[in-house]
């Protein structure tokens, strides 16, 4: 099993978008980001600088999909972004078909992605937002290939 | 003439016949159907598989409460766009069938469309251009509305809609479901200038909307309130009285309800003022917020605009509004084929444009 860790801090929404589109750039079709952080630790935000580097046009609003549960965007590949915040159990999560969206040929980034644990696939980058104070975050990062 | 509207673009499971545009002859949406058990036992959420557990019942339901039949209906409408890819198909499956058994005209109709035409079934003195205020779980929107059903898009959210805001911030203080009313009524007994919460985008010059960052600023207020003991919860009443420092539930409820209605109120206002549209229409699930309506109307009326907002069986989800735009699209010539397909995204901006 391989695994490699990063731990980046950012001070403000635009550090982390920044960040977020350094990622974005890296990333290749089928690629799947599990993005895990505490409501209001920047999740949506960090999406909005990962579309940017995945290259959407400029004008395209990457907002939050907590209500309607998947937003789809054209990068220079079709990106998912999907948020599992109002969805409570397994049981909800199976019936929102994800499998079809992660073994597809876009990105797939997920908000809240704790919540389908053992639904995530065994390779793919885990980011981990977690809350210093009111601007600023540690955002761990988790290229992985585990269970 | 009879249209049957269907929308399945989200959660609810919604099928309306309206007659001409403005009578609304049966509104069923299923969440609120008490018997369930009639297709399975399961409040229809979120799945495309709830939405076809319930489609047929609630298409039955419908016309049984409208007292037609379908030789009595004159064309079939859906909401194809934008929405949740599965939860659309089903809903534009279920209206293509219907049209191909019963020979009837299809329209695929843009879900925000009609969440802007509710406000025209119920006021008679409703002019054009107006700006209408669509704000929801899923939508903040700007749009100007002109004659002939054409639109400009001002603006809308870059982050979380004002709906979504409001779920979220009830959910962290352990409020509950639906946060919106919840706030809202919290929120009367409390003060809203007790604390400052910031107003996102309120000056940007443009009718764009934040509304993420006022959740992360309540979020750190009650976690430094919390450490700092300053925020007074449960039973508190005499505390309160008492010191004059404390802050309650409430405050943080009336504060936070302050800087989004704020933002809201000041953008529309804006947004009549430089459109020279003496109506701001407030439609979706938080036009049923009673200080937005309150302040918004107060606003207005000191630069003389006029503000209007549907009944609440017409703010939230709904197949009336879906049937009572598609009576108007008729009339200008639309009609789509058996081809007819859903379309996630499907922008306002694409609708209509005008100029």
């Amino acid at each position: 099993m391989e695994k490699r860790k990063k731990t980046f801090k950012t001070e403000s929404p635009e550090e982390t978008q920044a960040l977020g589109e350094q990622l974005g750039k890296t990333l290749k079709s089928g690629d799947v980001i599990a993005l895990i952080g505490d409501l209001g630790t920047g999740k949506t935000c960090l999406t909005q600088g990962i579309a940017r580097g995945v290259g959407i046009a400029p004008d395209e609003v990457v907002s939050s999909p907590s209500y309607i549960l998947i937003n789809e965007y054209n990068g220079t590949v079709p990106i998912y972004h999907i948020d599992l915040y109002r969805l409570e159990n397994a049981e909800e999560i199976a019936e929102l078909g994800l499998s079809e969206y992660i073994e597809g040929d876009g990105i797939c980034i997920i908000e809240w992605a704790e919540r389908m644990a053992n639904g995530l696939p065994d390779i793919c980058i885990k980011i981990y937002i977690t809350w210093e104070d009111e601007n600023t975050r540690f955002i761990n990062i988790q290229h992985s290939v585990s269970r | 003439m009879k249209i049957l509207g269907i929308d399945t673009s989200c959660d609810e499971t919604a099928v309306a016949v309206v007659a001409d545009g403005r009578e609304v002859l049966s509104n069923i949406i299923a969440s609120q159907v008490k018997t369930h058990q009639a297709y399975g036992g399961v409040v229809p959420e979120l799945a495309s598989r709830k939405h076809i557990e319930a489609i047929n019942y609630i298409v039955k339901k419908a016309l049984t409460a409208a007292a037609v039949t379908f030789s009595d209906i004159d064309a079939v409408a859906v909401t194809n766009r934008p929405g949740l890819i599965g939860a659309l198909l089903v809903g534009v499956a279920a209206a293509k069938s219907l049209a191909y058994c019963h020979k009837l005209p299809l329209l695929g109709i843009n879900h925000i469309e009609g969440h802007i035409y509710a406000n025209f079934m119920v006021h008679d003195t409703l002019t054009f251009p107006h700006v209408c205020l669509t704000v929801s779980g899923g939508h903040t929107l700007l749009v100007e509305v002109h004659e002939g059903w054409k639109y400009k898009v001002l603006g809308g959210t870059q982050d979380d809609a004002a709906g979504e805001v409001y779920d979220k911030v009830a959910k962290y203080l352990g409020l509950g479901f639906p946060g919106g009313r919840i706030i809202d009524e919290l929120a009367q007994k409390g003060n809203p200038s007790a604390i400052k919460f910031p107003r996102p985008m309120r000056n940007s010059g443009d009718y764009q909307f934040s509304f993420s960052g006022i959740k992360t600023s309540v979020r750190y207020f009650v976690e430094k309130a919390r450490r700092t003991g300053v925020l007074v919860e449960g039973e508190r009443t005499d505390v309160k009285r008492a010191n004059l420092d404390v802050i309650t539930i409430e405050d943080i409820a009336a504060s936070f309800q302050a800087a989004v209605v704020d933002v809201l109120v000041y953008k529309s206002l804006h947004a009549a003022k430089a459109t020279g549209a003496r109506t701001i229409t407030l439609t979706g699930g938080v036009a049923a917020n009673s200080h937005l309506r309150a302040s918004l109307k107060a606003a207005a009326a000191q630069s003389g605009a006029e503000v209007y907002y549907p009944p609440l069986s017409l703010c939230t989800d709904n197949g009336a509004m879906i049937a009572g735009i598609a009576y108007q699209k008729y009339q200008q010539g639309l009609r789509d084929g058996l081809s007819l397909n859903a379309d996630a995204n499907g922008s306002i901006a694409a609708e209509s444009p005008t100029a």
